[in-house]
């Protein structure tokens, strides 16, 4: 059976790990940062995956934590937008270039 | 079994139960009255922190090594529930007037409970989840001053970093993961050793050690976001300076310490084999937080802001102690930590009845308080004194150990920059206490009257930083504990 070798899945993961990092850095909107931090956590999500079904097949311990990350991952995106939407109310835009009160 | 889920869960249970009386009071009526409440909440902190102050010191082990418990974790949780009351307590006059105060302490508790569960974790998984549950709550109450912009600048950029700090340490987590097949901290310290390594069949052995090391770099980074440590700290200062007050002061205390308590765990167990790897490191940051830290405070003028950059140079002393040999930096550690509770809460413990009365945070609003406030005043003083590291006072000698425990190795040149850190760290504290007590004001902080709970909070603070220092117990007593870590 010809099987996909686990290096092409962790180049794919990798790769998603930069681009979610890459938009987190140059994106201004701040739903777009949260999904590039998505993008990370998919990428975590495949990395612990790929590494239970070809190196520890034995025991479930990477897709039980894949479970919990996508969990709780819905529950930061909900504490997230529910703060963005009070944002928006107080500034009418949920451009980070915007929440510049406070510097040094 | 039933039992022994009981004993071992104690503290977590006590702090979850108070959450769902606090629910259960929310569903039932809706027209409490916001002083009984913060009376009650308060009663049942207290109560708490007298339950976990007498619980068995037991040694548990539960969900298959998932979750531990032992006597120094029992003193550390103790430290926190004191220092949650403290916040609580100082918190009243703010509250009283602010019409989601069952809410703020839902949040405030289930944040404690996930410290708790994040500071006992015996797997990664664990740990993950604790640090979440305390996470995520936190950000909604840095948003809690409902009506202020900053306040929700200062949620939206926690909520955004502490996400992406996360999200390292479970990249971080996950190559661990491929690289050793398991989660369990225990395991992982000596599968490090003879590298059992499937993925040394795929990278050759030197390879699978770099990738160890990785791991271990965004492990460290996820640790370095959430403890500010430099070149990560660029969200501390806006979020302490847009937050409530208590927030502010729960998130400089109680949290960063539970991660600091987490973190010496990892290192002194889990990467111990690692130790040649991570020392440079930890020397490296530390020297370069203490330095951006002391440096950026000397040109704030917002005593909020001064207090968050204080705290970030903190954190660099802090990790100098934690440099030395396993002991001595977990005894000194914790015991700083217990200090800087102390120092810290009275100094925002003096902010929060000023800003809760007056709206005032800035340092040219200081002057002249002595005048008028000779109380606050001096808690003032002595906290600052404390945090200086002056000697009467406790700071002086966390500090003491902490340089006593880096100094351990042997490392003279950096052990002499952390002493002249403290040296400019000086300057700062000192120009607080003189706006307080030397300048003169034509339009000084009227004569505030100080309520009950807040009082009762400062006086505890002043005699934490006085006594810790002087009774030397306390410090024999966490280093005992420590002996066998």
């Amino acid at each position: 059976m010809n099987q996909i070798p686990l290096t092409h899945i962790l180049f794919v993961s990798t790769a998603l790990f930069f681009i979610g990092m890459y938009g987190l850095l140059t994106r201004r909107n701040l739903i777009t940062m949260l999904m590039s931090v998505e993008l990370i956590l998919n990428s975590v999500n495949i990395n612990f995956v790929a590494f239970n079904r070809y190196l520890y097949a034995d025991k479930l311990d990477g897709v039980f934590f894949t479970l919990f990350i996508i969990t709780i991952a819905a529950a930061e995106a909900a504490v997230a937008i529910a703060i963005m939407i009070h944002l928006y109310r107080n500034l009418n835009s949920i451009d980070v270039e915007q929440t510049d009160e406070m510097k040094f | 079994m039933g039992i022994g889920l009981i004993a071992g869960l104690q503290q977590e249970l006590a702090v979850v139960l108070i959450v769902i009386v606090l629910l259960f009071i929310k569903l039932g009526s809706d027209r409490y009255r916001t002083e009984t409440i913060l009376g009650l909440v308060n009663v049942l902190l207290g109560i708490n922190l007298a339950a976990g102050l007498m619980m068995a010191p037991t040694q548990t082990v539960l969900f298959g090594g998932g979750f531990h418990t032992n006597e120094l974790i029992i003193l550390e949780k103790n430290i926190f529930n004191l220092g949650t009351l403290l916040i609580s307590l100082q918190a009243y006059d703010w509250l009283k007037g602010h019409k989601l105060a069952l809410e703020f302490y839902m949040l405030l508790l289930s944040t404690l409970a996930g410290l708790f569960f994040m500071i006992s974790a015996g797997n990664l998984l664990m740990f993950y989840l604790g640090l979440e549950m305390s996470t995520i709550p936190l950000a909604a109450l840095s948003n809690f001053d409902l009506e202020k912009r900053q306040s929700s600048e200062a949620a939206v950029k926690f909520i955004m970093s502490s996400a992406f700090s996360s999200a390292l340490l479970l990249f971080g987590i996950s190559l661990l993961y491929g690289a050793t097949g398991t989660l369990d901290l225990g395991t992982l310290a000596a599968s490090d050793d003879n590298l059992p390594l499937r993925m040394a069949g795929i990278l050759g052995s030197t390879g699978a050690h770099a990738l160890l090391v990785f791991a271990f770099v965004l492990l460290l980074s996820g640790f370095a976001f959430k403890i500010s440590v430099v070149p990560f700290h660029l969200w501390t200062a806006d979020v302490y300076e847009g937050s409530p007050v208590p927030v502010t002061a729960y998130l400089s205390v109680i949290s960063k310490g539970a991660v600091f308590f987490a973190f010496i765990q990892v290192l002194y167990t889990t990467f111990r084999p690692l130790a040649r790897d991570w020392y440079n490191m930890l020397v490296l940051l530390a020297v370069l937080t203490m330095l951006t830290g002391n440096l950026f405070a000397l040109r704030q003028d917002k005593l909020k802001r001064l207090l968050a950059f204080s705290s970030i140079a903190q954190v660099g002393f802090i990790l100098v102690g934690m440099t030395g040999s396993p002991t001595t930096a977990n005894a000194s550690v914790i015991y700083f930590i217990l200090v800087y509770l102390f120092s810290n809460l009275g100094a925002f413990g003096v902010v929060a009845v000023v800003s809760a009365m007056t709206g005032k945070e800035g340092i040219d609003d200081y002057k002249g308080l002595y005048k008028t406030n000779p109380f606050l005043s001096w808690v003032m003083a002595i906290s600052l004194f404390s945090l200086a590291g002056i000697p009467p006072t406790a700071g002086f000698f966390g500090k003491f150990f902490l340089l006593m425990s880096g100094a351990g190795r042997g490392n003279y040149v950096f052990i002499s920059m952390a002493a002249l850190n403290m040296v400019i760290s000086l300057y700062y504290y000192l120009r607080v206490i003189k706006a307080i007590f030397m300048d003169a004001n034509d339009h000084p902080i009227g004569r505030l009257k100080i309520s009950l709970l807040p009082a009762i909070a400062l006086m505890v603070c002043v005699a934490g930083v006085l006594l810790t220092g002087l009774l030397g117990w306390v410090y024999d007593y966490i280093y005992s504990l420590s002996a066998n870590f």
